[in-house]
């Protein structure tokens, strides 16, 4: 059994990355989502509903982790900005260079809104001792990402479990 | 259509919803989610590098089609408030995915919030892929709006 190393250890319950989304809360890339699932309820089509129902349109609340997804590219960027840094910084920290993703909590606060800049910071919770699954050996670890909005009033705790591991 | 809470019963079967799944579902799904990750839009990769049989479904867009399945049941009132999901399976290009909910709680909190439990499978045909455990509050009265709760009156 490997022991984990202190520069991983020493990173459980650090928040880390936080950060403003690339862009604001826009209502396009809700009708992308909406239309990607063909989700036809009306807070996110109908423009008297969602003033009556939610005081106005707001997102649909499980694309939380859309608003902080980096762009694929951006002006001046000289590599590729990852989302879940901290997923990605285990990875290479333990040389695990496969991973899937096997649990995902979301607990919604308050309702993201068209024009909301959201802010958001890792924090790892836990890492598991070494696993073998049919997959390959490694490790699992939990994550949590808090989501809020430009008022400081939080709008998600998301809680990942993923596993990295060797083939 | 509005879901009021004394309409709800634990045992209670949500309408299934059946779809089937091509690549511009999964690649649309992905991409919508801004998710640029190849084993979700790049064939080899996945099956190369990944060692899966195609592309495949990806977590936040799953969490899109959990939310669509809730929300054709109990209307724009309903609001979520909490989801769990644990992925065993992925759900590839050519599956048929099915969604079925079982209501398993109904309680009133003490703010007087109504929540409905309800534990959802995503299946392709006997192979379960996805479960996902679901808190929903839904109105206790025609005149109730879980929407208009803020603060220490609304607890997810």
């Amino acid at each position: 059994m490997k022991t984990l190393p202190e520069s991983v250890l020493s990173l459980i319950d650090v928040p880390q990355y936080e950060e403003e989304g690339e862009f604001p809360v826009e209502r396009g890339y809700l009708w992308t989502v909406a239309s990607s699932v063909e989700n036809g309820n009306p807070l996110y089509w109908d423009e008297e509903a969602a003033a009556e129902i939610t005081g106005g349109p707001i997102a649909p609340p499980t694309m939380i982790s859309a608003w902080f997804r980096p762009h694929w590219w951006a002006p001046g960027r000289k590599e590729q900005k990852l989302p879940l840094q901290v997923h990605f910084d285990l990875k290479r920290l333990l040389d695990l260079p496969e991973a899937i993703m096997s649990e995902n909590t979301l607990i919604f606060h308050e309702p993201v809104r068209i024009g909301d800049r959201l802010t958001t910071v890792q924090i790892l919770r836990s890492i598991s001792e070494e696993k073998t699954l049919k997959l390959g050996t490694g490790h699992f670890w939990d994550i949590d990402v808090e989501y809020t909005n430009q008022k400081g009033e939080l709008c998600c705790r998301e809680s990942i479990t993923g596993f990295g591991y060797n083939r | 259509m509005t879901v009021l809470l004394e309409q709800v019963q634990v045992g209670d079967q949500l309408p299934p919803l059946a779809y089937d799944v091509t690549a511009t579902t999964v690649v649309l799904g992905a991409l919508a989610m801004r998710d640029w990750r190849p084993m979700h839009h790049d064939h080899d990769f996945a099956v190369h590098r990944q060692g899966v049989q195609d592309i495949f479904l990806n977590t936040p867009n799953q969490a899109q089609w959990f939310e669509r399945f809730m929300t054709d049941w109990s209307g724009p009132y309903g609001r979520l408030g909490r989801m769990k999901f644990k992925m065993r399976s992925s759900v590839f290009p050519g599956d048929t995915m099915t969604f079925n909910g079982t209501v398993t709680d109904v309680a009133t909190d003490a703010v007087g919030c109504g929540w409905v439990a309800v534990d959802v499978e995503l299946t392709v045909g006997e192979r379960v892929c996805t479960t996902c455990a679901v808190r929903i509050a839904v109105p206790t009265t025609p005149d109730d709006n879980p929407w208009s709760r803020r603060g220490d009156r609304w607890v997810p």
